[in-house]
């Protein structure tokens, strides 16, 4: 809990998240109430349909298989799923892409996880809930660029050749937060970035911290993370939230029962539990 | 003045273009009219027709299409020799030849058979992983080979098909003239082919200049690319949009141009 309140003091969301606990405190906080608030509103009654990535990745879901609930991302949607009075089975899964989860028209989940950063452009156009997760920014090289003399400052940062997932909030925070002096490469997933990183096409790329860890534990050979931008920065604030069709129903009962689990310690309990610990990394000032 | 029959065939052309202009409009009216009464048709049009994301991500995409341009530019030249290379050296016809000729049959079946994304992730992705240092292993230079290999194929096959277009009796008669081999094929033979094939080589290099977005595949930030990151930031596909404006506003002009040589070719042949 203090892990994850020490990660929102900056955000403008916590008041929202405070709200929205006094609320369900002050109120009934059951989980029969809750039951009540989403009944009639998934897309088959009695059932939630939540979708995740295909495929989905350590660690937000361990060996492809979010009924598992094992994994950062399972273990949060199964907590959610409870706290509005569904149980295990009663939780199906589907898969979409990215594209999938933005097109217009009816969608075939009642919300979706994989990594969304919420940001206000994103929000004209789907609904998020309010923040499971702050991640901070990680940046991962190969142990050749670090001998060739990089470090963890900024000036040494900007000279690199940077590569990032094109579909990821990474491509904007690496200019805003880094600038390099050459354009980034961009790729289509993580594969295309590291398969460039080991060619030697690009220095060092930025991911969330976690996503990092594992690349540079597990794909990447002579992986190194060079250091990370904490999640508490106050530009650019990278929050992870439940993706929803714009205007659903199903909203206010999702941001009640990840308030109450953020209220209650259940979140960082998750956090501790499926994302490594992250203080060996250097904070890049 | 006028003849009745030139009279005649005049009013018919009239009244011709009269019911065409009636029904395309009427078709244009049914479109506009129709689609918006969708129910989806709002959120249809906020995810793909956003004028506000558009005017936003418009000079983005126009700046990046420079890279499409200049990959182009680089690629084509190359692509035209080295299809000239292999569509001669799959016509030769001396014996001691033979594996050259063998080999540039290998090489357009292999490239032309191919997958151009297999290409680009095993030439952009492989041979750099190979331990080439900088520059040497920059994506720019190994996916325009990839997209080099695999265009040189396809054009190496149209010319052979403009080579094979010229008849035998031509290069006999060259030959009786006292011409080399050689010299028979590049002032009496080429000239002719290439000529001909003029047309099925624009629509090639239509498709190259799409194809050219394949490379951002491997790392370049290209229209293609740029547009998709708009899309991931704003979760709204109009960058896209706004992209395949901005091809079209290049490979309609070249179709017609294309179109245009096609017609010519035909009526200085009949």
């Amino acid at each position: 809990m203090t892990h994850i309140s020490a990660l929102r003091t900056a955000s403008p969301l916590r008041s929202l998240c405070l709200a929205g606990t006094a609320v369900l405190l002050m109120g009934t906080g059951s989980a029969l109430a809750q039951n009540a608030c989403a009944s009639g509103k998934t897309l088959t009654d009695g059932t939630l349909t939540i979708a995740t990535g295909n495929p989905a990745y350590y660690p937000w879901v361990m060996d492809d298989a979010p009924e598992s609930g094992n994994g950062f991302e399972a273990a949060v949607a199964y907590a959610v799923a409870a706290e509005m009075g569904f149980d295990t089975a009663n939780v199906t899964w589907v898969r979409t892409s990215f594209d999938q989860s933005i097109q217009p028209g009816a969608k075939d989940f009642d919300f979706n996880l994989q990594q969304f950063s919420i940001t206000e452009e994103r929000e004209q156009i789907v609904d998020f809930s309010l923040p499971y997760y702050s991640s901070a920014m990680a940046v991962l090289t190969t142990q050749s660029v670090v001998d060739a003399g990089a470090t963890a400052s900024l000036d040494s940062l900007k000279g690199l050749v940077w590569g990032a997932d094109a579909n990821t909030t990474a491509v904007p925070m690496l200019t805003d937060l880094i600038g390099p002096d050459s354009a980034p490469l961009l790729y289509n997933d993580n594969v295309d970035v590291t398969a460039a990183m080991q060619a030697g096409q690009i220095d060092a790329a930025l991911f969330d911290l976690p996503t990092a860890l594992y690349l540079s534990a597990v794909v990447v050979n002579n992986g190194v993370l060079l250091g990370q931008f904490p999640a508490d920065r106050t530009e650019n604030p990278d929050q992870f939230g439940l993706l929803m069709e714009e205007g659903n129903p199903l909203k206010e009962c999702v941001d009640a029962a990840l308030a109450t689990l953020t209220a209650n310690g259940t979140l960082a309990a998750i956090e501790a539990e499926w994302l490594q610990d992250t203080t060996g990394v250097p904070v890049i000032e | 003045m006028l003849t009745r029959r030139q009279i005649f065939e005049r009013a018919q052309r009239r009244r011709a273009n009269m019911i065409a202009a009636g029904s395309t409009l009427a078709v244009a009216l049914a479109l506009v009219t129709l689609v918006p009464l969708a129910p989806g048709w709002a959120a249809v049009q906020r995810s793909f027709f956003n004028g506000e994301v558009f005017a936003k991500t418009f000079p983005g995409l126009l700046n990046a299409f420079l890279m499409d341009v200049a990959i182009f530019a680089w690629c084509a030249p190359l692509i035209a020799v080295l299809a000239l290379v292999l569509a001669i050296a799959r016509d030769l016809r001396a014996p001691a030849l033979t594996p050259v000729r063998f080999a540039a049959i290998a090489f357009i079946d292999i490239f032309r058979g191919l997958p151009v994304i297999l290409v680009i992730y095993l030439i952009g992705f492989g041979i750099p992983g190979l331990g080439l240092p900088r520059p040497w292993n920059s994506p720019y230079i190994w996916g325009s080979l990839a997209l080099i290999l695999v265009y040189a194929a396809y054009v190496a096959e149209v010319l052979r098909s403009g080579i094979e277009s010229i008849h035998e009796s031509q290069r006999d008669a060259a030959l009786s003239l006292g011409l080399s081999q050689q010299d028979s094929m590049r002032f009496v033979i080429l000239p002719q082919a290439i000529r001909r094939v003029v047309p099925a080589n624009m629509n090639i290099f239509i498709a190259l200049q799409k194809d050219v977005a394949l490379l951002s595949f491997i790392g370049p930030v290209e229209i293609f690319r740029q547009a998709g990151v708009y899309k991931s930031l704003l979760a709204n596909f109009t960058p896209y949009v706004g992209a395949a404006l901005i091809f079209l506003a290049i490979t309609i002009p070249a179709t017609r141009y294309a179109d245009h040589l096609m017609n010519r070719a035909r009526r200085a042949r009949s």
